[in-house]
C-alpha cells in the first residue's frame, strides 16, 4: 500500500491522533476528577459532576487504552523501553487509574457519608495523579532519558524515579494538569448550571491564563536552557528498525530547527498560546460550548507543539544519543504498519461516528431536576 | 535475575488470574442482558425490562473491576516484560491494537449508553447499544484470544537478525491460527456458561426465599437454557482438538495426561494417578482405554506422543539452537557474508531452543553436556500442577453439564421452584465457573513453560532490565488494592444480589412491597 517510510510518518501522526484524542476526552474526565472536592461541595453538587461524564468515560477512557496499544504494535522499542524505564511512574500512573472506574461505579450505589468521601478522594487521585505523571515523562522526553541498549536490544534504565522529578519536568507537570483542570472546568461550565456553572467558569478564568504562562515559560526553557538532539547520519529512511544503526548528537537549539526548516508548524505554539486567551473570553462571556472547543483547541495544540519539536525523535537517550528512539527506527515492520493502518483507516472514522452520536444523545445539562429523576440510577 | 524472572512471572500470574475473576461474566451477562431485554422489546412486558436493569445493575458492578484490571494488563507487558515486547510486539501488538479500535471502543461507548440512555433512546436504539456491548465484549476476547494463541503456537511470523525480533509475515495465519479459532470457542463459551450459573444461582435464591417468584423464575428458565447451550459449546468444542499443532501444545497434551512414553495408537486416559516427574513415570495409574485417543486427536489411529520422546526432540533442537546463536552472535558481530547467513537461515528455527540454554550457560555456545541435559528437563513444565488442574477443570465442566441440563429440564416441564434441594445445590455451585476457568488457564499458560513464544522466546528472557526492589514494591501495592477491591466488590455484589430487584425501586418487588404493608399494618 505505502512505503515503509511513509507508514512511518503516518504512525507518528496517528499516535499524534490518539493522544490528542485521550486529552481532549479523557482530559475532561479528569479535569472534572481533580475539581470533585474542589468546586463540589456538597453530596449533590459531586454526584451532578460526576453525572455529566457518566455515560461517557469509559469509552472516552479507550483513547488512553488504544494509545498505549498502538504504541506497543507501531513503537514496541518505545513501548518496551519507555514503559520499563519509567517504572515506578507508570505503576503510579496505574494505582492512580484504578480508581476511576470502581470509584465511578461505586461512590453512589451506598450512602454512608463515609464511603462517598473515601470515592471521592479516590475520583480526585485518579483525576491529578495520571496528569501531572503524563506532564513529568514528557518533560523527561524533552531532556532525553537515561537508557542504553546491549548488543541484543535489552534496554536498561540507568536514572532513578527521583531523577524523573527535576524542575523542568516539574513545572510540565504542573502545566499539564493545569491544562486537564481548564479541559475539566470548561466541560463543566457547559454541562452543569446554577452555582456549580459559575463555580466552574470561575476555575476556567483562573486556569486559562495560568496555562497559558506555564506554556510560554515552558517553550523560554526548551528554547534557552535545554539542548535538543539532532540525527547526524541516518542511511535509509525507508531502513530497517534498529535504532543502533545511526548517530545522533546533543545540539542547542535543536528542538527549535523544525520551525525554521517547517514555518507551518509554528501554528501549533501559535494555537497553544492564543487559545488560552479564547477561552478566558468565551468563559468570561458565558459561551461554555465555545469555551469547551477552545480548550480543546489548546490541548491539540500543546500536544503538537510538543511533538513537531522533538519530531523524529521519541525518545532521546540521554547518555548513548546514538541509542536515541526515532520515528525512523523505533517501529514495527512495514507489513505491520500496512495491516494497522488499514485498520486504523475502517475504524476511526466508525468510532468518530458512534462517539458522536453517543455525546448527541445525552446532549444537555445536568441539574438538580435530572438528579431527581434519576435517584436510584444516576451514579 | 532468576529472582526477577521469578517475580515478574509471579506479578503476571497474580494480576491475569484476577483479571480473569471478572471477564468471563462481562462475556457471558452481557448476552443475557441481550436476551432479556429483547423479551422486554418484544413482548413489552415490564417485568423483562427489570430484568434486564437489575442484572445489568449486578454485570455493572462486575464490570468497572474487568476495566481495572485490565489496564494493568495493558501496561504490564511493557512494565514488566520489555524484552518480551521488543522482541514479539511487531506481532502480537497488532490483535491487541485492533481489539482496541474494534472492539473495546465499541463496547465502553455503549455501556455508557446502555445504563444512562434508557430515556434518551427508544426502545430498540438501547438494544442496539445492549448488542454492541455484547458483541463489542466477545470480539475483544477474539483478539485477546488471537494474541494469546499465538504465544502457544507462533505463526505467520520469522526472526528478523537486523532488527533483533520476531516480525510478522503473514496476518492471515495470525489471525486463523487453528489455536486462536478453538481457544476463541472454548474460552467464550465457557464464559457465557459463567454468566449463566451466577444468573441462575441468584435465582435460585430468590426461588428459595420464596420471594419475587415471577421474576426469578423467568431469569432462571432464561439462565438454564443459555447455559445449556453455553456448557455443551464448551465440552464439545473443547481446548483440546488445539493440542495437535505445534511443539509446546503436544508437550501440554503429555502433560495433561502424565504421559510419559508414547503408546500405540489410541491413547487411554488417564482417570487418575500421581506424577512423578523425578522418575519420569506415573504411580498409581488408572486408566480408561481408549478416551483420550478420542479426546485429543479426534481419531483412534492417531498417537499422543510421550513425554520422553519430546525431551529427546528438545535436546535435538537445543544443539541445533546452540549453532544458531552462535550463527547470530556473528552476525551481529558484522559477519554478514552470504554463507553466514545461508548457514543461520538453515538452523534459526531452533533459535529459540538455543536461548533456553542462556539460564545455564550465558555464551550458549559453550554450553557443556550437563547443562544442556539441565536445560532438556527444563524444556517442560512440572507434570502434576498441569495433570491435576486439567481434571479439577473438567471435574467442574461436568458437574456444570448436569446442573444445567436438570435445570433445562426443570424449566421445560413448568417445574422452577419445586425441587428445593436442585436450587439449593445450585446456590453453591455458583463459584464452580470460576475455578474450571482459572484451572484451565493454568493448563494453557503454566503448560507453555519455559516459553513466554512457544519455540521462541523463553519466559526467562523476556522480563525487563529492572530491579527487584521494584518488583515487590509493584506487587505489594497491586496486592494491596486487588484485595480491598475485591472485598469491596464482593460485598456490593452480595448486597445487591441479596436485596435483588427491589434494589431499581420500581415499588414492586419484595422488599418494597413489604415496606407498603407494613405501613399500611
Amino acid at each position: 500500500m505505502f512505503d515503509y517510510e511513509t507508514l512511518k510518518l503516518i504512525w507518528w501522526l496517528l499516535i499524534g491522533v490518539l493522544l490528542i484524542g485521550f486529552v481532549i476526552t479523557d482530559g475532561f474526565d479528569m479535569g472534572v476528577g481533580a475539581l470533585l472536592p474542589v468546586i463540589g461541595k456538597t453530596d449533590q453538587e459531586r454526584r451532578m459532576m460526576i453525572n455529566t461524564i457518566a455515560p461517557h468515560w469509559e469509552g472516552n477512557q479507550v483513547w488512553l487504552v488504544l494509545a498505549a496499544g498502538a504504541i506497543f504494535a507501531a513503537w514496541p522499542t518505545v513501548y518496551a523501553t519507555a514503559f520499563s524505564g519509567f517504572y515506578v511512574a507508570m505503576m503510579l500512573t496505574l494505582f492512580a487509574l484504578f480508581f476511576r472506574p470502581v470509584g465511578f461505579d461505586y461512590r453512589s450505589k451506598i450512602s454512608d457519608p463515609l464511603w462517598r468521601s473515601s470515592w471521592d478522594w479516590g475520583i480526585f487521585t485518579g483525576g491529578v495523579v495520571p496528569p501531572i505523571i503524563f506532564g513529568v515523562a514528557f518533560g523527561n522526553l524533552l531532556q532525553g532519558v537515561p537508557f542504553v541498549f546491549d548488543e541484543y536490544l535489552r534496554s536498561t534504565y540507568q536514572g532513578s524515579f527521583l531523577d524523573l522529578l527535576n524542575p523542568f519536568a516539574l513545572l510540565v507537570g504542573v502545566f499539564s494538569l493545569t491544562l486537564f483542570v481548564l479541559q475539566g472546568s470548561t466541560w463543566l461550565q457547559m454541562k452543569t448550571e446554577g452555582v456549580l456553572q459559575q463555580r466552574a467558569r470561575l476555575v476556567s478564568l483562573y486556569c486559562a491564563p495560568i496555562a497559558m504562562l506555564l506554556f510560554a515559560l515552558a517553550g523560554v526553557w526548551v528554547a534557552y536552557g535545554i539542548d535538543g538532539y539532532v540525527i547526524t547520519s541516518l542511511a535509509d529512511f525507508s531502513g530497517p528498525a534498529n535504532p543502533l544503526l545511526k548517530s545522533a548528537q546533543l545540539q542547542s537549539g535543536a528542538w527549535l530547527a523544525n520551525y525554521d526548516k517547517y514555518p507551518l508548524t509554528l501554528t501549533a505554539p501559535v494555537i497553544g498560546l492564543s487559545f488560552p486567551i479564547l477561552v478566558w473570553v468565551a468563559s468570561k462571556f458565558n459561551r461554555n460550548a465555545f469555551a469547551f472547543f477552545f480548550s480543546s483547541v489548546t490541548q491539540a495544540g500543546v500536544l503538537m507543539t510538543f511533538a513537531f519539536s522533538m519530531f523524529p525523535f521519541i525518545m532521546p537517550s540521554s547518555i548513548e544519543p546514538n541509542f536515541s528512539l526515532t520515528v525512523w527506527d523505533a517501529v514495527s515492520s512495514e507489513m505491520t504498519l500496512n495491516i494497522m493502518t488499514l485498520c486504523a483507516a475502517i475504524f476511526l472514522p466508525i468510532i468518530l461516528l458512534y462517539t458522536c452520536w453517543c455525546y448527541f444523545k445525552m446532549f444537555g445539562r445536568i441539574g438538580k431536576e435530572y438528579m431527581a429523576k434519576n435517584k436510584h440510577s444516576a451514579y | 535475575m532468576d529472582d526477577i524472572v521469578d517475580l515478574s512471572r509471579l506479578q503476571f500470574a497474580m494480576t491475569a488470574m484476577y483479571h480473569f475473576l471478572f471477564v468471563p461474566l462481562t462475556l457471558g451477562l452481557a448476552w443475557l442482558l441481550l436476551i432479556m431485554e429483547s423479551l422486554y422489546v418484544m413482548t413489552g412486558k415490564a417485568v423483562y425490562k427489570d430484568m434486564t436493569k437489575f442484572w445489568g445493575k449486578l454485570f455493572g458492578i462486575n464490570f468497572a473491576l474487568g476495566v481495572t484490571t485490565g489496564l494493568t494488563m495493558e501496561f504490564q507487558f511493557g512494565t514488566n516484560w520489555a524484552y518480551y515486547s521488543h522482541y514479539v510486539g511487531d506481532v502480537f501488538g497488532a490483535p491487541l491494537a485492533i481489539e482496541g479500535m474494534m472492539a473495546f471502543f465499541l463496547e465502553s461507548t455503549f455501556v455508557g449508553l446502555f445504563f444512562f440512555g434508557w430515556d434518551r433512546l427508544t426502545k430498540l436504539q438501547h438494544l442496539g447499544a445492549t448488542c454492541l456491548v455484547a458483541f463489542g465484549s466477545s470480539m475483544s476476547a477474539l483478539w485477546i484470544l488471537i494474541a494469546n494463541a499465538w504465544m502457544q503456537n507462533p505463526v505467520g511470523a520469522e526472526f528478523n537478525y537486523t532488527t533483533m525480533r520476531m516480525e510478522m509475515t503473514s496476518f492471515a495465519d495470525l489471525v486463523f491460527n487453528p489455536v486462536a479459532q478453538v481457544k476463541f470457542v472454548h474460552t467464550v463459551a465457557s464464559g457465557y456458561v459463567t454468566g449463566a450459573m451466577f444468573v441462575l444461582a441468584i435465582s435460585s435464591y430468590y426461588l428459595l426465599k420464596g420471594r419475587d417468584l415471577a421474576f426469578a423464575k423467568r431469569s432462571f428458565a432464561i439462565a438454564a437454557a443459555f447455559g445449556t447451550a453455553g456448557i455443551l459449546s464448551t465440552i464439545v468444542l473443547g481446548d483440546e482438538s488445539g493440542y495437535e499443532v505445534g511443539d509446546v501444545q503436544k508437550v501440554k497434551l503429555a502433560a495433561i495426561e502424565s504421559e510419559w512414553e508414547t503408546h500405540p495408537a489410541p491413547a487411554s486416559f488417564t482417570l487418575f494417578g500421581i506424577p512423578n516427574q523425578e522418575e519420569q513415570r506415573t504411580d498409581y495409574a488408572v486408566k480408561i482405554p481408549y478416551a483420550l485417543g478420542i479426546i485429543a486427536t479426534r481419531s483412534i489411529d492417531e498417537q499422543v506422543i510421550g513425554l520422553k520422546e519430546l525431551m529427546v526432540q528438545h535436546e535435538e533442537r537445543i544443539r541445533n539452537g546452540m549453532i544458531a546463536y552462535g550463527h547470530l552472535t556473528d552476525l551481529r558481530g558484522g559477519d554478514k557474508s552470504a554463507e553466514k547467513i545461508a548457514a543461520f537461515e538453515q538452523v534459526k528455527a531452533d533459535l529459540g531452543y538455543g536461548l533456553l540454554l542462556k539460564k545455564y550457560a550465558p555464551n550458549v555456545v559453550d554450553a557443556t553436556e550437563e547443562q544442556i541435559q539441565l536445560a532438556v528437563d527444563y524444556s517442560i513444565p512440572g507434570v502434576a500442577p498441569m495433570f491435576w488442574s486439567f481434571r479439577v477443570m473438567v471435574g467442574c465442566g461436568v458437574l456444570m453439564l448436569f446442573i444445567f441440563l436438570f435445570a433445562f429440564y426443570q424449566s421445560a416441564r413448568n417445574r422452577i421452584g419445586k425441587n428445593k434441594i436442585f436450587h439449593k445445590i445450585v446456590l453453591y455451585s455458583l463459584p464452580l465457573p470460576w475455578i474450571a476457568m482459572e484451572a484451565g488457564w493454568i493448563v494453557a499458560e503454566y503448560g507453555r513453560q519455559p516459553w513466554a513464544i512457544a519455540e521462541i522466546l523463553p519466559t526467562h528472557m523476556g522480563v525487563s532490565s529492572i530491579s527487584s526492589e521494584k518488583l515487590i514494591f509493584s506487587i505489594m501495592s497491586i496486592a494491596a488494592f486487588y484485595t480491598v477491591l475485591l472485598v469491596i466488590e464482593m460485598y456490593l455484589m452480595f448486597r445487591f444480589a441479596r436485596l435483588g430487584p427491589s434494589s431499581l425501586k420500581t415499588g414492586k418487588y419484595h422488599f418494597e412491597q413489604l415496606a407498603e404493608n407494613n405501613q399500611q399494618g
